[in-house]
């Protein structure tokens, strides 16, 4: 989360990719190289603009399970535990 | 002669020359090739071994864009096992905020799906909660332990006290009982995570108790992808070896027994197994470099044969690193290295 490990993470376990094709499907979500997507500083303020949540929280920002629905339409893949929050909460 | 700084498999410091790292390095590989049946590594790969052993730096790495993720087995588990007392989901946001890690898993401290079955709606509400409040991939983890089926802790007959006696057909079918009620158990607390939200079920030290143990871990994953076929299932190996306790039990016509991570990888697979965690164990009497080369000669064949990501097993004696509490950072980043830079694999 310092950087982007558990979104490339999700990849593996989503959709079974393998890391390299995991890292470049990451990196082309996030509009960022695959050399970035392991730097803490660039990948705070792209966290932090697409609100998929970072170490640090400012007030305000998406944090928890906000962030995990954002990151489920940014890699557009299903996150199992957002998609059963919009069941329980009748979404 | 220089020497270098290194260490045997216990962890205990040693000095080695070059000639003699690389003469381990060679018979650690042979000694792996020759069990696997698989081939044993090049020159290119000794050579660039035996510059990690010899680098003069504690700390090594790889590359830029070749890093790879972590998944953790039982993460829970091991803040309270240091002395750390913290609420379980206080303990996840140590691994995710503090640590840095890329996955975490929750798990009770009796890390076995038998004991998880009793208490599952207990740990379901903590799962919920711990879900809201995170941000990276959790697993919901425990062992299938086999073990816990058998008298006097289970409710089947003790092969290991039936076998000496002679009573092998007894002893085989006390096992095949067994790993039913097992799968069962698997089943009932994997469904039931997965449906509170968990995003991966970790089949955590699957083959501890040998064939059957490895079969009911297999069968158990057939019947939760098929259930759920989204589910995340990682399945992480207690050694290298499946032991034939039962010997002659098979999946998809394979004998189990005797499996080596490649083989073992190829039966995960057909299962339905979406991570796969190889294990290639330590031996405290040799040095770091013969473990490392066997480790890898294994490793690399598995990710050979790998369609799915593979996280090889890496900690206190598993994966080239020296079986001490307190694993030292000078192997377990030379073990890293090679691990990524070798073998095809995908994380740790």
């Amino acid at each position: 989360m310092r950087a982007a490990g558990d979104l490339v993470a999700r990849m593996q376990m989503t959709r079974g990719m393998k890391i390299d094709e995991a890292k470049a499907y990451v990196a082309g979500k996030l509009g960022v190289t695959v050399l970035e997507l392991t730097d803490p500083v660039i990948m705070n303020e792209v966290r932090t603009d697409l609100g998929i949540g970072v170490i640090t929280p400012l007030p305000g920002l998406a944090k928890g399970i906000e962030a995990k629905f954002n990151m489920a339409r940014v890699l557009d893949i299903d996150i199992n535990c957002v998609k059963r929050f919009k069941e329980r909460v009748s979404l | 002669m220089k020497k270098y700084f290194s260490r045997m498999g216990d962890g205990s410091p040693c000095e080695m020359t070059e000639s003699e790292i690389m003469s381990d390095l060679v018979e650690g590989s042979e000694d792996a090739a020759d069990r696997g049946k698989i081939p044993p590594l090049i020159d290119d790969e000794y050579r660039h071994l035996l510059e990690i052993f010899c680098s003069p730096y504690k700390f090594v790495s790889v590359e830029p864009g070749k890093e790879v993720i972590l998944t953790y087995d039982a993460a829970t588990l091991k803040i309270r096992r240091v002395g750390v007392h913290v609420d379980r989901i206080q303990a996840l946001q140590i691994y995710e905020k503090i640590m840095g890690a890329d996955t975490m898993e929750l798990a009770h401290v009796d890390y076995s799906f038998k004991p998880v079955k009793p208490i599952a709606s207990f740990e379901q509400p903590i799962l919920e909660q711990a879900l809201l409040t995170t941000h990276i991939p959790l697993f919901y983890g425990a062992q299938p332990n086999l073990g816990l089926y058998s008298q006097p802790d289970g409710p089947f007959p003790n092969p290991a006290e039936l076998m000496p006696m002679g009573q092998i057909k007894e002893a085989q079918e006390s096992y095949e009982a067994a790993l039913k009620d097992l799968v069962k158990d698997i089943v009932f607390a994997g469904s039931l995570m997965y449906e509170s939200g968990a995003d991966g079920i970790n089949i955590d030290t699957a083959g501890a108790a040998g064939d059957a143990d490895f079969l009911a871990s297999l069968l158990a994953t057939e019947q939760l992808k098929a259930k759920y076929p989204d589910i995340c299932i990682e399945m992480g190996m207690s050694g290298e070896f499946i032991l034939g306790m039962h010997s002659q039990l098979t999946y998809k016509g394979q004998r189990l027994a005797g499996m080596y991570p490649h083989d073992q990888l190829k039966m995960a697979q057909a299962a339905g197994v979406t991570i796969f965690g190889p294990v290639a164990n330590t031996n405290t009497s040799k040095s770091a470099a013969w473990n490392l080369a066997r480790t890898i000669t294994f490793m690399k064949a598995c990710g050979e044969a790998a369609s799915i990501p593979i996280h090889p097993n890496m900690g206190m004696g598993v994966g080239g690193v020296t079986v001490a509490d307190h694993p030292p950072v000078d192997i377990v980043s030379r073990s890293s290295k090679a691990m990524v830079e070798i073998c095809r694999l995908d994380g740790l």
